[in-house]
């Protein structure tokens, strides 16, 4: 490649990363800087809406319980998800399209149709058994469903999980030892993946909680948002951070793990094949 | 050295059926196996050996039948129960895992102590060439690696029965014979009984006791090696280990005569009329048009192949192609073009009628 084409590709890839950055930071900055003006135009910068968040108790309430349902939905999630989709694979794979087919579904069908359809069992369940609005998680369990078969999919399409499962039986493991000795630990990042999504969803929702009369995040944020605007901008921007946090979590997590061979295998004239990640291994077929 | 398993077990197969969908896959297998033995299970795809290993493996289930170990019946045992250690096609070792803890999961699972699980499969990997990699995981290690520690975790657990899937078939060509030698020789050290399922008839015939055939779910014989080879006991057996000529003559008073030769049969008692006689290469000779070697059969060589100490040797007989497979230095006598008489052997042979033909090989 030429220098000047490469110059011009370094100016390329500059422009495009500037344009995507701001795109993304602009409205961040702007929440930011609106969150933090003065009563008037005159007044000095202040963080009174960051800190309304910590003083007003509906709100930090409604924080709490989207947490809440953001884990009981995540875990629910793994709990009903991953043990079927193994299953599926391993010894029902002519229902795999069935399966794949019933969890997309939630995507297709509205919010609203979906509230209709639940309201009467909320209803009775809120007379008769709680009203907490923790049982809203019923509801996100099925929201969260196509995200999550979808990240969950991806990990075991990428692990021959027959063969590994098969291996372990063979050597003595259970269903309950393949599933969490092997299975688990080989797809970590769809798992991360797909919690991450689950949290992000039902952090974000809105329609449900609203219509189905619970107090989340997002219902307070806009119950917030009709007395001061500025604490409501504050608490949109903290959930954002909330989740590129997470998102930073799982990608310190997720990431492969660099398996690098200890020293003694390192010698000159030892046999070793090249590795990915960042090796310094000398390629040597099998001898 | 550790000793494993030790003396191993005997090993039954009783009559096993299984059918997929109304698709037979095992048709009535029944086959015993001696205490330390090594039997290898030979047939094109879908003849049934590798659903015959997921049996005795306990990874699936007989439509009926019976599988013993050493007396025991294990027929309604799952797999995690069965003692049977199993190296499978596909690369199967844990990725998460290095090569020390895949070899000491079976252990760990077994309630060994972690000291006893470090020693074990520290042991078990010396066995197999690879106590420098106890450290490295499955993507640090090659192919033919990851197939010995396999091998190697497969026997840490001390199995009653070692079953080996194909586990060669996914290595090139001299690697697969160098492992193939080694599971022979850490098999015969440990003396655990085996079944070794391959597609593969070099394999099966160097590394294994006695050699199953098998043909649409159905054992067509189980013999010594040298046996499968030199006296197949059907024309499938005949056809699909080794090379066969099948030469079209005719059945006459309980020998077959191809061309004015006449041999004999192996089952004499074969009726009548037209046949394909199956002979092998090494049996035909060749001899220059005039020269010495006697035989009513003439023809043109076609082709000279270079095997190595062999050759093999293509002569058109005039609608009639046949192979005859000499020493590399007489065949050099032959070049493409001459024209050559052939002699066969009179050993016994056998004959197929038209329609039995081996399957090609997928």
């Amino acid at each position: 490649m030429s220098r000047s084409r490469r110059i011009k590709l370094q100016v390329f890839r500059a422009t495009v990363f500037l344009l995507v950055g701001a795109f993304f930071l602009l409205p961040i900055g702007a929440m930011f800087e609106f969150s933090t003006r003065g009563n008037s135009v005159t007044s000095p910068r202040t963080v009174e809406a960051w800190t309304n968040i910590l003083q007003a108790p509906d709100l930090t309430k409604a924080i709490t319980a989207s947490l809440e349902l953001a884990v009981i939905t995540s875990v629910g999630m793994l709990v009903l998800l991953l043990p079927t989709m193994v299953w599926v694979r391993l010894r029902l794979p002519q229902v795999h399209r069935i399966v794949e087919f019933l969890c997309l579904l939630p995507l297709t069908i509205p919010a609203i149709a979906l509230v209709v359809g639940v309201a009467p069992i909320y209803h009775w369940i809120e007379i008769n058994v709680t009203d907490s609005i923790l049982i809203l998680s019923f509801v996100y369990l099925i929201i969260v469903l196509p995200y999550s078969y979808r990240a969950l999919d991806a990990g075991l399409a990428a692990i021959d999980i027959k063969t590994l499962s098969e291996a372990a039986r063979s050597l003595g493991a259970g269903w309950g030892t393949v599933m969490f000795r092997v299975i688990v630990p080989n797809m970590s990042t769809a798992l991360l993946n797909a919690c991450l999504l689950s949290v992000a969803v039902v952090l974000g929702e809105f329609t449900f909680a609203q219509l189905l009369y619970f107090v989340n995040l997002q219902v307070a944020i806009s119950y917030v948002g009709l007395t001061s605007a500025g604490t409501s901008i504050a608490v949109s921007l903290a959930s954002l951070i909330f989740a590129f946090t997470l998102l930073m979590v799982l990608s310190f997590f997720g990431r492969p793990r660099e398996r690098v061979a200890r020293a003694e295998e390192n010698l000159p004239g030892t046999e070793s094949r090249v590795l990915p990640l960042r090796s310094s291994f000398i390629g040597v077929p099998d001898k | 050295m550790m000793a494993t398993a030790g003396a191993g077990v005997e090993v039954r197969l009783e009559d096993l059926r299984r059918s997929y969908a109304g698709v037979t896959a095992l048709d009535g297998l029944s086959l015993t196996m001696a205490p330390g033995e090594l039997v290898a299970l030979l047939g094109p795809s879908g003849c049934g050996k590798t659903t015959a290993m997921r049996l005795v493996a306990g990874l699936e289930e007989a439509n009926s039948g019976r599988v013993m170990f050493g007396g025991k019946d294990v027929t309604g045992l799952p797999a995690n129960k069965r003692d049977v250690g199993m190296v499978f096609q596909a690369y199967s070792l844990f990725p998460h895992m290095t090569a020390q803890q895949n070899v000491a999961f079976g252990l760990s699972l077994h309630k060994v102590g972690a000291a006893e699980q470090k020693k074990r499969s520290g042991e078990m990997l010396e066995l197999v060439g690879l106590s420098k990699y106890a450290n490295r995981y499955a993507h640090q290690l090659s192919g033919g690696q990851q197939q010995r520690v396999a091998l190697a975790r497969a026997l840490a657990i001390q199995p009653t029965v070692l079953l080996l899937d194909e586990p060669l078939s996914a290595l090139d060509a001299k690697v697969r014979s160098r492992l193939r030698d080694e599971i022979r020789r850490v098999q015969l050290e440990v003396g655990t009984t085996t079944l070794f399922v391959t597609h593969d008839q070099e394999e099966a015939l160097a590394i294994a006791d006695r050699v199953g055939v098998m043909n649409a779910g159905r054992l067509e014989q189980l013999d010594s090696p040298v046996a499968i080879y030199s006296r197949p006991a059907t024309p499938f057996v005949a056809e699909f280990v080794g090379l066969t000529n099948r030469l079209e003559g005719t059945v006459r008073d309980r020998e077959v005569e191809v061309r004015g030769v006449r041999l004999p049969l192996v089952k004499p008692d074969a009726p009548n009329g037209p046949a394909i006689a199956l002979v092998r290469p090494e049996a035909v000779s060749l001899g220059a048009e005039e020269g010495s070697v006697p035989g009513p059969l003439t023809g043109t060589v076609i082709t000279v192949s270079f095997l190595g100490a062999t050759s093999r040797v293509s002569v058109d007989l005039g609608g009639m192609t046949v192979l005859a497979q000499l020493p590399t230095a007489q065949a050099a006598a032959y070049p493409a073009g001459t024209r050559v008489r052939l002699a066969i052997r009179p050993d016994p042979v056998l004959i197929a009628r038209e329609v039995e033909k081996a399957p090609v090989e997928a």
